[in-house]
């Protein structure tokens, strides 16, 4: 029995990836990671800015997201981002300049918690990934 | 009668007429590829996009509680209309059948007594609509300087739009825009996207039996995930714009090059016999002058 299932990772120019041989995958979801198997059960949840890990028979594959929406279904994962890049082809100005962006909209008094968690959590895994 | 001088020289206007027009169908032609390249590569997200919604709301329950995105203020007086034209004309009755589609659609709602309210996208459609609705157009959007479509600029669109929302500013959202079937064919579209219309593509019931996990619930994914669907419908529809866009001035510099063919071999029979008249008077003049003698 293969143990493999399909990920499609589209952003509204293009089909960023497409796989068919990926046995987990695991997202950064809002309310915290997930890691996905085949034959789990149909979800629907959205991302939080981090890596989404790609894990198949040859290779390992990571990516930054920003945020999107998920859905797993048939053992087809979806999942919908407008800003995704690929973690080796990380543009190290365009990450600093993410940073800095996102702390700066960090010291304006007028976001609300939930926007100041996601913000933080941002500028962390900015970081974590400028440092590799 | 005009004179071989004055033929000639409209002869050799309509010609480089023709080599413009032939230059800018071959340029179109080239970015129509790109841009229906584009418009397929954006396919797959806006399908999704929409499976998704129409999953998330089949299993929403308490319609009184869902989102205002989804299923309306309750109200139907205010309605905000996006019109999304091109930059540049020359390309037929491109921007013409949207401002047209568009235009009835605006007299049906004054007619019903309706508030209007017009956001236009793109240059052509502000000059066009400017003469007759400038008092309803409330604000005025051009992407002019970006060279492509992207979808950080549909983005901007959708968060006006949101905000305008939010506001209560309007009860109903309608865009209208060039659906690209084929290179001759565009049709104008309206499409009503706040509220969603859930009817409106009917998919089979297949994935009804799917229950699906939420996290978190229904509801919070559905007021996150609305607000990004206004964004991808509008970088879908500009996509196919921009396709109709390249499309239709395609068609329309092919016809005016053939019309311009057509004109210099008018205008070159005309010229021929009108020197050979001219020869054939000169002959006579000249015959009948020796006879004379």
């Amino acid at each position: 029995m293969s143990n493999l299932f399909n990920i499609d990772i589209v952003n509204p120019e293009q089909s960023f990836l497409s796989k068919d041989n990926v046995f987990e995958v695991v997202i950064p979801a809002v309310e915290g990671e997930i890691g996905i198997l085949k034959d789990h059960i149909p979800i629907i949840s959205f991302l939080k800015p981090g890596i989404i890990r790609v894990f198949s028979a040859s290779e390992e594959q990571s990516f930054y997201v920003e945020d999107g929406i998920v859905e797993f279904k048939d053992n087809t994962l979806s999942v919908l981002t407008s800003s995704i890049f690929d973690l080796k082809d990380a543009d190290k100005n365009f990450v600093s300049e993410s940073i800095s962006s996102a702390e700066a909209e960090l010291s304006k008094d007028n976001i609300d918690d939930q926007k100041r968690f996601l913000l933080n959590h941002k500028v962390e895994v900015l970081k974590s990934i400028s440092i590799n | 009668m005009p004179s071989l001088d004055d033929l000639r020289k409209r002869i050799t206007s309509v010609k480089s007429t023709q080599k413009i027009t032939k230059a800018m169908k071959m340029v179109a032609a080239a970015k129509l590829r790109k841009a229906q390249e584009n418009a397929e590569k954006g396919r797959p997200y806006s399908e999704k996009m929409n499976n998704v919604i129409l999953n998330l709301s089949k299993s929403i329950t308490d319609k009184e509680n869902a989102p205002k995105l989804l299923v309306g203020t309750g109200e139907e007086k205010v309605h905000l209309c996006i019109v999304l034209t091109a930059d540049r004309g020359l390309c037929g009755g491109f921007n013409t059948n949207i401002i047209k589609k568009a235009k009835s659609y605006f007299e049906k709602i004054i007619s019903e007594n309706k508030t209007l309210k017009i956001i236009t996208v793109g240059s052509k459609g502000y000059d066009q609509l400017k003469r007759q609705y400038k008092s309803y157009i409330v604000e005025n959007i051009s992407f002019k300087e970006s060279k492509n479509i992207n979808y950080f600029d549909a983005d901007k669109v959708g968060k006006i739009i949101i905000e305008k929302f939010e506001k209560n500013e309007f009860d109903v959202c309608a865009i209208f825009y060039n659906k690209f079937k084929n290179v001759i064919t565009q049709i104008p579209q309206e499409q009503q996207i706040v509220p969603l219309n859930e009817n409106k593509d009917d998919k089979d019931d297949s994935g009804n039996d799917n229950d699906y996990e939420f996290e978190p619930d229904e509801d919070e994914i559905l007021s996150n995930l609305l607000p990004k669907n206004i964004s991808t419908q509008i970088f879908k529809a500009m996509l196919e714009n921009s396709a109709s866009e390249q499309g239709s001035r395609m068609t329309a510099m092919d016809n005016a090059t053939r019309n311009a063919g057509e004109l210099v071999d008018r205008l070159t029979i005309e010229y021929n016999r009108s020197r050979q008249a001219a020869i054939t008077k000169e002959l006579i003049e000249i015959i009948s002058g020796a006879e004379s003698l």
